[in-house]
């Protein structure tokens, strides 16, 4: 490589030097544990308010104690389930079932996902029947299953898949079909072709697309999941929490209920917000799509 | 040496031209013509800018070269094998950082990881931006980016650069400070350049040749040799001079089609 001497060059280097710094914005904002703050508080405030007009609504008698329990009740079968194990147990089978079917519902939704995407006829016959099964509530096919598989896993997992997988592969689609022209032109111009032109191109640019897929379809695993433990009940299987609802029920036991769903509403928002979102956080700020920061 | 070297070395020879386009046509599906028979040489090392208005296929025809696309007939011919090509894009890959979109180039011509590296930071102090090779594209501004885009374009080691408007998005001041980075470039790594724009003071300021086309269809309308001695700046009388000549021959080919109509 030359070594640039002439003052010409130095003219223009120093130049250049200057209207890249004038050019390129330092980015600052507030820490990320403030910001953590930030946001944290309005939601508590909502909920300490929500508690409150419950305590009333109680206390005022709209409704008998069983069907409306206090929010101490709950918070007291809430206690009383976690420490004898019945709770943590129920969450943790209902998990593993719900990470499964979503692994399941992953290996199956991606590579359905690219044959829709980039064979033709495939796009033409399966997508729109994909795109409209994500418009299904999957506990439509609960009946279907138990017939099919009769009481047990199986069932379940049917479906958690049919609710998950038209969401992983739709995100899929979506994430190819938003890459931008351009990318794939300068692909042929750099010389990929084929695979190597899907493996250095195609699929990093669909992958913001495909991560929300991905998020989505596990919120669908864990509603279907929920729906179909509700009904596929039998002593064989695990409690899941769906079956601890529907033990609840069976026993007019709202704060039961109330805690099984509380369970249900942990698990889901804890795998969201301890999973899914820094995944996605961190393929959105690498590309620098996570909005204006000041 | 390897083949693609020969080639390259057998291209910048002064025996045969570096792009030769022999009477391409070109029509898409049963459209109008695109292009009318343009034959055009580009010999090796020779900076020749293609002008005109919209629709003269300026594009379309630096596709054909690129070979992204087919004539429908005729023939180009680029004996140095795949050129490389800048749109007015950077087009750099946001998931990569700047280095590595240089990488990219260099790893999809098969080059050994260890080699990369160092010919990636090569072309990014040659381009001036040693220190940015860490940044992510939404960290560099639009000038830095286009420089990228040139170092990626020159890691494909061709010896033919096809520039599709690479500066039209750029402010003025990046604009003219690039305009003097490409001819540095060029000088010191002895490409030949093809360069579209429709921007005739611009074509002044680069080219050895300015190759008018006229629109719908393409044809090669005149041709203008730039006998002005480099370094140029875009405000000079002579680039000025040549430029009011120039632009007075666009109008009289964009009215043709006033009258048509």
């Amino acid at each position: 490589m030359s070594v640039f001497t002439t003052k010409r060059d130095e003219d223009l280097a120093s130049l250049e030097a200057g209207l890249d710094a004038l050019e390129s914005h330092v980015e600052t904002g507030p820490s990320r544990g403030r910001k953590l703050l930030g946001a944290a508080w309005p939601p508590l405030v909502a909920l300490a308010l929500l508690l409150l007009a419950w305590e009333l609504a109680y206390r005022a008698g709209l409704k008998p104690t069983y069907a409306l329990p206090s929010p101490a009740d709950v918070g007291l079968k809430l206690w009383e389930q976690l420490r004898d194990g019945t709770l943590p147990s129920a969450m943790g089978t209902s998990l593993s079932r719900g990470g499964l079917g979503f692994l399941l519902a992953l290996a199956i939704g991606t590579p359905l996902g690219l044959l829709i995407a980039r064979v033709r006829p495939v796009r033409l016959g399966i997508g729109p029947i994909v795109s409209g099964l994500q418009s299904l509530p999957s506990v439509a096919w609960v009946p279907a299953s138990i017939i099919f598989f009769g009481i047990g896993d199986a069932a379940i997992y049917a479906v958690v898949l049919l609710g998950a997988v038209p969401s992983i592969a739709n995100g899929m689609v979506s994430g190819i079909d938003q890459v931008p022209p351009l990318y794939s032109r300068v692909g042929q111009v750099l010389g990929a072709r084929g695979l190597s032109a899907a493996r250095y191109v195609l699929l990093p640019a669909a992958l913001p697309g495909y991560v929300g897929g991905l998020r989505q379809g596990w919120a669908f695993s864990w509603r279907s999941l929920m729906a179909a433990e509700l009904i596929v009940n039998s002593p064989e299987l695990g409690q899941g929490l769906g079956q601890l609802l529907d033990q609840g029920r069976f026993l007019s036991d709202m704060s039961l209920v109330f805690a099984g769903i509380l369970g249900i509403f942990a698990v889901g928002i804890a795998v969201e917000l301890l999973f899914f979102a820094p995944i996605e956080r961190r393929v959105l700020r690498r590309r620098g799509l996570t909005g204006v920061r000041h | 040496m390897t083949l693609l070297q020969q080639h390259a070395e057998a291209a910048r020879t002064p025996s045969g031209p570096a792009v030769r386009i022999s009477s391409v046509t070109k029509r898409f599906g049963a459209g109008p013509l695109v292009l009318d028979d343009v034959s055009l040489d580009v010999a090796p090392g020779e900076f020749v800018c293609l002008l005109g208005a919209s629709g003269c296929g300026k594009s379309t025809l630096l596709n054909l070269v690129a070979d992204l696309d087919q004539p429908t007939s005729g023939t180009v011919e680029v004996p140095g094998g795949r050129p490389a090509l800048m749109f007015q894009e950077p087009a750099l890959f946001p998931w990569l950082t700047a280095a590595q979109n240089v990488e990219l180039a260099l790893r999809l011509k098969g080059v050994a990881k260890k080699e990369r590296r160092e010919r990636a930071g090569q072309l990014l102090e040659l381009v001036r931006l040693k220190d940015a090779g860490g940044k992510r594209v939404h960290e560099l501004s639009g000038g830095m980016r286009q420089r990228v885009a040139m170092a990626r374009a020159l890691a494909q080691d061709s010896h033919v650069l096809l520039m599709d408007e690479p500066f039209a998005a750029l402010d003025a001041i990046t604009r003219d400070v690039l305009h003097e980075e490409l001819v540095r470039i060029r000088e010191s790594q002895s490409l030949t350049v093809l360069f579209v724009t429709h921007n005739v003071r611009e074509a002044v300021r680069l080219g050895e040749r300015v190759v008018l086309l006229s629109s719908r269809p393409g044809r090669v309308a005149k041709e203008y040799a730039v006998d002005i001695e480099q370094p140029r700046r875009i405000e000079s009388p002579d680039v000025a001079r040549l430029s009011v000549e120039i632009t007075e021959d666009l109008r009289n080919e964009i009215r043709r089609h006033g009258g048509q109509s």
